[in-house]
């Protein structure tokens, strides 16, 4: 059982009830964050209601004139505590336990491109416990994006008290467009997030009870290299 | 085995919450229990605005080029079914704690001592406009009548049926003014006519438009919006 060459995958439980309150607020952030675009689109398309958060939009409309852009409001105003809460919880721990430096670190330009080309023919192996270049940079890449998303969102949430923080934006409408392409860039991880996971499920495990361990690989083509 | 087991009833539960949030959004949103948990975050959320809040410094003034003329109009209803206020018979009356409470005229209005402004309107939708106001700074109005200025509240009537209120010191703050014109005339019909507050350090939907009554309170007016789900304090 303690074959040394056994891969286990541990989670904190400071990693733990950070990450499932950042998954959650960032699902009620980006779903009310829909509704909320709606009421007056950047581009030229709005997000189906059935994938937004705010309420029975026509109800609302009927009760009350309003398209449910309030309620949509009123949890992106909750979960922003949420989020912002658990983030700034998670880096903090991250930097002070040294899960950042152990797990996310070193990674630079050229194991990047060589577990991304492997990765792109499906040659890269998902080794439980330690991550690849592709995964480092992307967990680099999502907390950046995260961070951007909360000062663009102090930005239009506050652009008067707060004022000249829009201008690192472009202006208040900047603000609302890097606000949105950060979200996309939030949404493309969750999506590849969560595929990868449905293929390796233990780190499923892993993240709700601490702890999921897989026998010693036999020897194959990538471990070969 | 057990293991496995254990990991589809995990992965079941994980999809089928998921699901279940996309599918019945709308559900969850209209509980009265969830809405119950909104509406505290919203009253912390008034709070730390409140705090947040700094009496002294300026919204973000824009030069003259940028203020738009043809200043885009907003209502629940159209702009034909904008109330028209006669300036021979409107009175704007006042309530609660202030010691002078004769009702006013527009030309008594009109007499106040003006400045101009060129701000941005930021609308709860996400759309922004820089316009440019005239009119007479509320904090020299609310001192002019004898407001009791240590209240908590200054509330608003309109003639369209609007309510709104705000806090005493965004009334005090140097940009609260009422707006007796838009774009160097005098406020049209639609704007507002005879004034609308104008408060660059909130939403656009605190800033009423048709004024009748102003009244000092220290019990926190309804607003229109907020009695609609909006938050109250709304600062910006």
């Amino acid at each position: 059982m303690s074959d040394p060459n056994d891969q286990v995958q541990h989670h904190a439980i400071p990693v733990r009830v950070t990450h499932w309150l950042m998954a959650l607020s960032i699902l009620v952030m980006i779903g009310s964050g829909w509704r909320i675009y709606n009421a007056n689109p950047i581009f030229g398309f709005t997000f189906p209601e059935l994938f937004t958060l705010g309420g029975d939009g026509e109800a609302t409309l009927a009760r009350s004139n309003d398209p449910g852009v309030a309620n949509a409001l009123a949890w992106h105003f909750a979960g922003m505590w949420v989020l912002a809460g658990s983030f700034l919880l998670f880096c903090l721990w991250g930097l002070a336990s040294g899960h950042f430096r152990r797990d996310f670190l070193p990674v630079g330009p050229k194991s990047f491109f060589r577990d991304f080309l492997a990765a792109a023919r499906f040659r890269l192996e998902h080794r439980l416990g330690s991550y690849n270049a592709v995964q480092k940079v992307f967990y680099w890449g999502v907390l950046a994006l995260v961070t951007v998303m909360i000062v663009s969102g102090i930005a239009i949430w506050k652009p008067v008290q707060t004022y000249p923080l829009e201008l690192l934006f472009g202006g208040f409408q900047g603000a609302r467009l890097i606000h949105f392409l950060a979200m996309a860039g939030i949404a493309g991880f969750l999506l590849v997030h969560v595929v990868l996971v449905a293929l390796v499920p233990k780190t499923l495990v892993a993240m709700i009870f601490g702890k999921a361990s897989s026998p010693a690989h036999a020897p194959n083509l990538e471990s070969g290299q | 085995m057990t293991l496995d087991l254990n990991r589809r009833r995990l992965l079941g539960g994980g999809l089928s919450l998921g699901a279940l949030t996309l599918l019945t959004g709308c559900d969850v949103s209209d509980d009265d229990a969830v809405q119950k948990v909104l509406a505290s975050f919203s009253r912390w959320n008034d709070r730390v605005q409140a705090a947040l809040f700094n009496g002294q410094k300026l919204a973000p003034t824009f030069p003259e080029a940028m203020a738009v003329k043809d200043f885009r109009y907003n209502a629940w209803y159209g702009p034909e079914r904008a109330p028209r206020l006669d300036p021979a018979e409107y009175r704007l009356s006042l309530a609660g704690l202030i010691a002078d409470r004769r009702p006013w005229t527009v030309e008594q209005l009109h007499a106040l001592p003006q400045m101009s402004q060129i701000t941005r309107h930021v609308c709860v939708e996400g759309w922004s406009m820089i316009g440019k106001w005239n009119g007479t700074p509320l904090a020299t109005f609310l001192q002019r009548v004898g407001a009791d200025t240590t209240a908590k509240y200054v509330g608003f009537e309109c003639a369209d049926g609007y309510y709104e209120g705000i806090d005493m010191a965004t009334a005090l703050h140097p940009q609260t003014i009422m707006a007796f014109g838009l774009s160097d005339e005098t406020l049209p019909t639609k704007y507002g006519f005879p004034f609308k507050i104008r408060i660059p350090t909130k939403l656009g939907f605190k800033n009423p438009k048709f004024v009748t009554t102003i009244y000092v309170t220290n019990q926190q007016p309804r607003g229109f919006w907020t009695d609609r789900g909006y938050n109250w304090f709304s600062g910006i």
